[in-house]
């Protein structure tokens, strides 16, 4: 057992009660107002929380209680969320780019008592499903500007008007907070997280307090966190990796949390802090590389010229670093030169220079991408987990660093994958189930194991390979399952091919239709003297072929599993477009529909006699007209599959 | 009794009359506008309030204070500031720097002090700091504070601009066409500020603007000028109900 394992006995308002007893004077919260960095100790932290709760308790709010948050990320949400905690309210989050009426929908459905808003734009919105939330009893404002018109209003209060009533309430009763603080529970629900419903309204996930601090627990058993570390909240807090932080990591680690001023200027903060480690979507990691690639660009000759060598010299090293394989000695010498002239002048430009580690979760992140942040020194990791278990199961360790993959289990996480191939997991971080949803529950927690919905592999070096969602996974004849989108997304890596198609379900092999770049493919006609008319001419051409047929080999040469090869494939006559059907309004491939249309292109690629066939080329055009050309379809073999 | 009172005023460039027996009266704690065809005089009228013109005949009071003939600095020292159609703005300084620098005049220590960056010296710099941070929280710069204003869009500018008269705490703003060469969105965002800036900040906004529609929409007060004369004025609905107001912008048909 570890040493802050027994920090699970506590809850929430618990472990800040314990964390002030033990670094009071300590910044807990720092928030950068008025273009000054203004702190709150620990000791502020818990007086703040203590007047919110007591404040939320006298507008008569109490245990069981929802309490909505449509905020950015200011010091004031946490203390009303965790003044709330306190007096056993639930807190939840909404994302603060909602729309009125799902916003309307989701306070109806999460039976919320009270709103908390940080500014007049929140409020309108809430103001204007008022009639259809006759549960929600309090509107509670943080910035008072423009709410001119709404004072008179007692549906609404000023944040500070609730510490006054909790400073009052805890004159008449100071022992009242702590017994109230003392009656929670760990296993007790403090919040409910929303996870992004694909189809209808959002379930919202009952988060215990355990759940947070477990993981916060858990990921610093791994990455261990000082003190003194600094993180930056930048990320909506209705999100699970925000809450993660904020409730777990921060409290049970004692770090320093810091607000941006605004959300524009979280990037500038985010250099003023020079946080010591970060979580972030993939989107946040290209826009850093972007601000990386454009000081560059705007540089000097001379280190340009630096740069570009010492770079490459970097991602060399990259590879050593992130399998922990021993480096030779001159590229050691060379990085470390590197390093020092450029590297590091460089990442403390963004504000990156004392970060020990990056983390990165949400979705999948370019493999070159990963390489790029290894050579910049900036240790980024890739993890992987769901709402439902507090955020991640998986996470790289330093040194062990695989782009591809998305690292092993924290400790005390078990983890295994289905016989259907979907990945199970089960941890003291798993949520107890949906509010109001116990089908749902039911489904997702089946056998005591949560459930992700993701198909994945576990690989020789015991780290998890996430293939694609289940439910868009395929399984061939022998029943072997294979990602269409996965290996879609590794031809259209080719800057050759624009969109692809892959079959194979139920089928002896994997086939596929392809559609060319005409941008791309047509300079590469230009620039070759193929001379060509229109789009149907160009994907015809015998030279056309040879060139994707390159690179569909390549692409097999590079597959995981036999079984993931494409045998049989196809140039597709016309582009594929949302005006016909067969994409969606998104741009993603509409499977069923597009094997429908294409039916004999589809029989073809299963038939190996077939290597031509005349087929009906029909067009919709943008007026709604369509017209019919006949054209020849060549199917080719690809070698050695 | 009017904040301010603008009497008779007329003034001639050589035989030009820009303005003739212009009468004016601007209420405390309204937003008064100026309206009119290309050349009417508009800019000409509040340049006689800042004091850039000082007219033939005629007078402007500001509550009992005469400032027919007084120097643009001395009607900014009187809690009169203006923010300018063509931006007026230091474009290889920072915004903060450019905000900081327009409130020089509250600037009052010593050399002694300045050099040495003492006692009065920095306590005053710093009000002044927190006074600027103030006006860029109100008017949301806060992405921009280190950004040089040269390098910013035309409409942040004009939000500078705006910021700039701001950061002088005057007792009358006026915003010379502060709306002009923006699209729609930035057009919304800069009618909210000045609603803010009077609502808010409590200040008396005297805008002359050419789009009619936002005019209409948040004045409590307008005046209309036509080659140098008043020609209407009163409520929003007042003057769109003015038969010469119509004929001037629409004509006779």
């Amino acid at each position: 057992m570890n040493k802050n394992d027994e920090l699970l006995k506590y809850s929430i308002p618990q472990l800040l009660r314990w964390r002030v007893s033990q670094t009071p004077d300590r910044p807990a919260l720092r928030e950068k107002d008025f273009g000054i960095w203004n702190a709150y100790t620990w000791k502020d932290y818990y007086d703040y929380v203590r007047k919110t709760g007591l404040g939320l308790k006298a507008l008569g709010l109490g245990k069981d209680d929802t309490i909505a948050i449509i905020s950015d990320n200011i010091p004031e949400l946490l203390f009303v969320a965790i003044g709330g905690h306190s007096i056993g309210c639930i807190s939840a989050g909404i994302y603060q780019t909602s729309m009125p009426d799902e916003i309307a929908q989701i306070l109806g459905y999460l039976k919320v008592s009270a709103v908390f808003c940080d500014n007049q734009e929140q409020v309108d919105k809430v103001l204007e499903v008022r009639d259809k939330i006759p549960n929600v009893k309090k509107v509670i404002f943080e910035d008072p500007r423009g709410m001119r018109n709404y004072m008179s209003d007692e549906w609404f209060i000023d944040i500070t008007d609730i510490y006054k009533l909790g400073d009052e309430e805890n004159k008449k009763n100071p022992e009242l907070f702590e017994s109230l603080i003392d009656q929670g529970k760990p296993d007790d629900v403090c919040h409910l997280c929303l996870t992004s419903g694909t189809t209808g309204l959002p379930k919202g996930t009952m988060m215990t307090h355990k759940n947070y601090i477990n993981m916060g627990v858990k990921i610093t058993q791994v990455d261990p966190l000082e003190q003194t570390d600094e993180y930056v909240s930048f990320l909506p807090f209705a999100w699970i990796g925000e809450q993660m932080n904020s409730f777990g990591v921060a409290m049970a680690t004692g770090i320093t949390v810091n607000f941006p001023e605004s959300v524009e200027t979280a990037m500038t903060d985010l250099k003023e802090i020079g946080p010591h480690f970060m979580f972030g979507a993939p989107r946040i990691y290209e826009t850093i590389r972007s601000e990386i690639w454009l000081k560059i660009d705007q540089s000097y000759w001379l280190n340009k010229l630096f740069y570009n060598y010492f770079i490459k010299v970097g991602l060399e090293a990259a590879d050593y670093k992130m399998t922990g394989k021993s480096m030779p000695i001159g590229l050691k010498i060379k990085s470390w030169l590197g390093t020092q002239m450029v590297i590091r002048p460089l990442i403390n430009q963004i504000g990156l220079l004392r970060l020990r580690r990056a983390y990165t979760g949400g979705a999948a992140l370019g493999p070159e991408l990963f390489t790029f942040y290894q050579a910049i020194g900036v240790n980024l990791k890739q993890i992987y987990g769901q709402t439902e278990i507090t955020g991640i199961a998986y996470m790289h360790r330093d040194g062990d660093v695989r782009p591809d993959t998305v690292g092993k289990p924290l400790p005390g996480t078990e983890c295994k994958i289905s016989e259907d191939g979907e990945i199970l997991s089960r941890s003291a971080s798993v949520s107890p189930g949906y509010y109001d949803l116990p089908e749902k529950t039911e489904e997702a927690l089946e056998g005591g194991w949560l459930h992700s919905g993701d198909a994945g592999i576990i690989d020789e070096h015991g780290h998890l390979i996430v293939i694609d969602r289940l439910s868009d996974v395929m399984h061939n004849n022998e029943g072997k399952m294979f990602s269409p989108m996965f290996l879609e997304n590794s031809l259209k890596f080719s800057p050759y091919i624009k969109e692809a198609v892959i079959f194979g379900n139920k089928e002896d092999y994997v086939a596929c239709l392809i559609n060319i770049d005409p941008i791309v493919v047509g300079k590469w006609a230009e620039d070759r003297g193929v001379s060509y008319s229109t789009f149907m001419d160009l994907s015809s051409k015998d030279e056309v072929y040879e060139l994707i047929m390159e690179q569909v080999e390549d692409v097999n040469s590079r597959a995981e599993k036999e079984h993931f090869k494409i045998k049989r494939f196809a140039l597709l006559y016309k582009l594929l477009d949302v005006d016909d059907g067969e994409l969606t309004k998104t741009g993603k491939i509409r499977r069923k529909f597009v094997q429908e249309r294409y039916q004999n292109l589809y029989d073809s690629l299963y038939d190996e006699g077939v290597d031509e066939k005349e087929v009906e080329a029909s067009f919709t055009y943008q007026d709604g007209q369509s017209t019919e050309v006949k054209t020849t379809i060549k199917f080719f073999t690809v070698k050695g599959v | 009794m009017a904040h301010l009172n603008v009497s008779d005023v007329t003034l001639s460039f050589g035989g030009l009359k820009a303005l003739s027996n212009v009468d004016m009266k601007i209420e405390p704690g309204l937003i008064t506008s100026i309206i009119g065809p290309n050349g009417a005089g508009k800019t000409s009228m509040l340049n006689c309030i800042s004091g850039f013109y000082h007219p033939t005949q005629g007078s402007i009071f500001y509550k009992d204070k005469e400032l027919t003939h007084a120097s643009p600095h001395q009607v900014s020292n009187m809690g009169i500031s203006r923010a300018f159609q063509n931006l007026e703005l230091f474009s290889g300084l920072s915004v903060l720097d450019n905000l900081l620098l327009a409130r020089h005049q509250n600037l009052k220590y010593s050399f002694f002090h300045a050099v040495w960056f003492l006692g009065k010296a920095s306590r005053v710099e710093a009000e002044n700091r927190e006074y600027v941070e103030d006006v860029i929280d109100f008017m949301e710069l806060e992405p921009y504070r280190k950004s040089l204003v040269g390098n910013l869009s035309y409409g942040l500018q004009k939000k500078v601009e705006v910021a700039r008269a701001l950061t002088l705490a005057p007792d009358i703003l006026l915003l010379d066409e502060p709306m002009a060469g923006m699209n729609q969105e930035e057009k919304e965002d800069i009618v909210r500020f000045v609603m803010d800036i009077q609502k808010e900040r409590q200040i008396t906004v005297v805008l002359v603007e050419h789009d009619l529609g936002v005019v209409m929409d948040i004045s409590d007060r307008i005046y209309v000028l036509d080659f140098g004369e008043v020609i209407g004025s009163g409520t929003p609905e007042e003057v769109a109900s003015n038969p010469k107001v119509i004929e001037a912008y629409i004509g006779e048909d």
